[in-house]
């Protein structure tokens, strides 16, 4: 009998041993895919692979870093955020007006967005409407109010802001450490902590949180104010690195976001997300939209599709993946 | 307002009403420390409602809820893991996308600060390694890579895990119906140590031997009331089951089955497991109940799988003859279409008969759903209704019309009654011998002993290889065990 016990667990433990192997290799698959794009930059431009280089290259992955980061923490919790991209370009404006001229108000406006986000959250939740909808909805009101506030392109980011951004540390670009330094944090925020575990179980089986006797709207909330909080930092990020600002300005990164979830490893439902998997989707995805393209001679009306192409490539490498896994 | 007595709960006079649909008709219960209370019941008999109740997730419309003597208004989940009572419920509720350590933090508030991923970790793996000694499980294993199983396990041992509050009645609701006869029996000497030590259990089951052999005292409930609250031992199989207003008792099966078949039929499914190394197959001809038994997860399922897949490409060492239909065990992730009426739900399997032109005429699916709801007694108003308006038992009398319902000559099932009340499960077994009595195949993997005596032949598996292939005169539980525990052949 005890024979035939031990013979079990040898046996799930190798089957389990496995599981875990698919695991590290979808977990690695963002890491893999970035180095694929790397080599790919490398290979077609040496001189690229420098401190100015990546300097220049990954100057716009900030902001996206900080928007994907956004999107995931609201599929954390089995939502979708469609407004992030014109939220975005909406605290872009903020940040190049209001933050330079009047910083209290300014601060109040985007303090103020932030609240917005935690009652979209609350009302998703209390009257169980799809999250699409409601930013969907919400995409429209954001880019409504950035025109408003710059009806033309212009103004300009604090100073403050502007030093930050053009911070040139010694050895390592800027770019690297901020897209580590965000990774690190949000990783032992949402995957450590006590209370992260809350907020990712919330995604992946909410009835059974209900009944260990969690509030259910205190996650939601939670989760939507932090996307709040990433969308406004990738706003003000966004403007201290093009230095002025355009109510369209952050448009495209809605997709982005979600890409760069996806592209790091989370999934649209079940609360499988990975911070640091997001951070360096966002990384690949920044690569692989402009310099790598621009190496490879393709013509910009051509970027964008050959963009979506690289997207489908990586993605199609994760569900062949994530097949074995079963 | 404290009274004079000692019970970890008492409700009385609970009534809950949903829309028009009585479920509980003023129900009075009670548990008494150092007590294991066995609930039994068919489906839709108020046992679930009302052990929601006492775990704090339902509110009574009318009654009185005490615990401890005091009597509570403001009954609630939280409050009642204040005062100790906690529940395993039938749905697994654990979270997939964490580790078994991280569910564990979900059960307790006071797990948090620095250090709380090891204490959680410390905490979940001491209840395992006292609960099933040789489990297996690593408190950092994500919940969604377990097998069903362990997965039980994880969540029995959660709820026996004590930090702040004090923990003095755990309800067992179907806690077994995953586990394997190993796994079980280890389950339930613990909760005969656990009510030894002065605390108390419910425990919820229709697998009655399990209910006789550890409860004190046995509550069965028959559509929304308690019908007979009597000491365990002053009950018997045959009387628990004519309280529950159960079909007769299942000796007649074996006699139905006894009658003679023909015994050269055709052969329909010849089959070797791939880790098959001496040359044995399992072999089914039409007509035939073949069950598969062994422990949980010694390949039965794989084999079922790899003959389901057989049938529309061959593979090496598998046989199939006719049309194949599979009855899933995990009825939730693969099983039903959430989203589907039942009638769609049935319909699924049988597209091409039911197609007109290129689209699906809803006229024959509703004929074929209707005919079957008649058949199997399918308990709906209407079968367009969403398939999840259906109790458990009668979601998987659906499944087991998608499959009858179609051309497939053979049906595979999967250990398709786990957590089925006793009632269906009979209206059930009636069927598959009625169908086999036309010449269908039936290849059954169950768990449960008692299920085998449908069978006309039992192979018994243990690590992915036939160990034992036993005929209808020679199967005892006796010999199933000694082959699932012998070396193997």
């Amino acid at each position: 009998m005890t024979a035939a016990s031990l013979d079990t667990t040898a046996r799930s433990s190798a089957e389990r041993g496995a599981l875990a192997r698919a695991r590290l290799l979808r977990g690695l698959l963002p890491a893999l895919s970035l180095a694929l794009v790397l080599l790919a930059i490398a290979w077609l431009n040496p001189r690229a692979i420098s401190y100015f280089g990546f300097s220049l290259m990954l100057n716009l992955a900030i902001p996206i870093a900080l928007a994907t980061i956004a999107q995931m923490f609201v599929i954390a919790g089995n939502e979708l955020d469609l407004s992030i991209g014109t939220f975005v370009g909406f605290v872009g404006c903020v940040t190049a007006t209001w933050l330079k001229d009047a910083p209290l108000i300014g601060v109040a406006i985007l303090l103020g967005s932030i609240g917005i986000y935690a009652l979209l959250g609350a009302l998703i939740h209390l009257r169980n409407l799809p999250s699409i909808v409601v930013t969907l909805g919400m995409s429209f009101v954001w880019q409504g109010l950035a025109i408003l506030v710059l009806p033309k392109p212009g103004g300009k980011a604090p100073d403050w802001l502007l030093a930050i951004m053009s911070f040139k540390p010694p050895f390592i670009p800027f770019p690297i450490i901020a897209a580590l330094l965000i990774g690190l944090v949000v990783h032992f925020g949402l995957m450590r902590t006590s209370y992260g575990v809350i907020l990712r179980g919330s995604g992946g089986n909410p009835a059974a949180l209900k009944r260990a006797g969690w509030s259910l709207l205190k996650t939601k909330i939670v989760l939507f104010a932090l996307a709040g909080l990433f969308g406004v930092l990738s706003g003000m990020a966004l403007i201290g690195i093009t230095t002025s600002a355009d109510a369209n300005i952050g448009n495209g990164y809605t997709l982005l976001a979600i890409a760069g979830v996806i592209l790091g490893g989370g999934e649209f439902v079940g609360g499988r997300v990975s911070p640091i998997g997001a951070v360096i989707g966002a990384l690949t995805l920044a690569l692989a939209a402009s310099p790598l393209l621009t190496f490879m001679h393709i013509p910009p009306d051509w970027q964008v599709a050959a963009n979506g192409a690289i997207l489908i490539i990586v993605l199609a490498a994760r569900v062949l993946i994530s097949r074995r896994e079963r | 307002m404290p009274e004079a007595n000692a019970d970890i709960i008492r409700l009385n006079g609970a009534e809950k009403h949903f829309g028009a649909v009585r479920a509980l008709g003023g129900v009075d219960f009670h548990v008494r420390p150092g007590e294991c209370v066995g609930l039994v019941g068919h489906n839709g008999a108020g046992k679930s409602t009302l052990m929601h109740m006492v775990a704090g997730t339902l509110v009574p419309d009318s009654g009185k809820i005490g615990v401890h003597g005091g009597s509570e208004d403001n009954y609630s989940v939280s409050r009642a893991q204040k005062l100790g009572i906690r529940c395993v419920f039938q749905e697994l509720s654990l979270c997939p996308n964490l580790s078994v350590a991280e569910n564990t933090r979900i059960n307790h508030a006071s797990l948090s600060g620095l250090g709380w991923r090891r204490k959680a970790a410390a905490l979940i793996t001491a209840k395992l390694d006292e609960i099933f000694p040789d489990h297996g499980i690593s408190a950092w294993d994500i919940v969604g890579d377990l097998s069903i199983g362990r997965r039980q396990m994880v969540e029995v041992a959660r709820a026996f895990t004590v930090t702040q509050d004090r923990l003095d009645l755990v309800i067992l609701d179907e806690p077994t119906s995953s586990l394997d006869a190993h796994t079980s029996g280890q389950l339930l000497a613990f909760v005969r140590r656990f009510v030894a030590g002065g605390k108390s259990c419910i425990l919820i089951s229709h697998v009655l031997g399990e209910v006789l052999k550890n409860a004190d005292r046995i509550v069965v409930m028959r559509d929304g009331k308690v019908v007979v609250a009597d000491a365990a031992n002053a009950f018997d199989r045959d009387r628990l089951v004519t309280a529950m207003g159960g079909a007769e008792a299942r000796q007649k099966i074996a006699a139905a089955i006894a009658a003679a078949k023909p015994a050269a039929s055709p052969l329909r499914v010849r089959a070797r497991p791939a880790a098959q190394k001496d040359g044995a197959d399992l072999v089914a001809r039409a007509g035939e109940i073949i069950g598969l038994a062994g422990l949980a997860g010694h390949g039965q399922t794989d084999l079922l799988l790899a003959i389901f897949a057989a049938a529309s490409r061959a593979r090496t060492g598998i046989e199939v003859t006719a049309p194949v239909a599979l009855v899933a065990g995990d009825r939730q992730s693969d099983g039903i279409f959430p989203q589907w009426s039942i009638a769609q739900n049935i319909g699924i399997r049988s597209l091409a008969r039911l197609r007109n032109g290129l689209l699906i005429s809803p006229r024959r699916e509703a004929e074929l759903a209707e005919a079957w709801q008649k058949k199997i007694g399918i308990r709906t108003p209407d079968m367009n209704n969403n398939i999840f308006s259906l109790s458990g038992g009668n979601q998987q009398k659906a499944l087991f019309a998608r499959a009858l319902g179609s051309d497939a000559e053979i049906v595979l099932m999967d250990d398709p009654m786990r957590g089925v009340d006793i009632g269906t499960k009979l209206e059930v077994y009636d069927l598959v011998r009625e169908e086999a009595g036309r010449g269908r195949t039936f290849l059954w993997y169950t768990t449960e002993t008692e299920e085998l005596d449908n069978c006309d032949h039992v192979y018994v598996f243990k690590n992915g290889r036939i160990v034992a292939n036993l005929g209808r005169d020679e199967l005892t539980e006796e010999k199933i065990i000694q082959s699932s525990f012998g070396d193997a052949a």
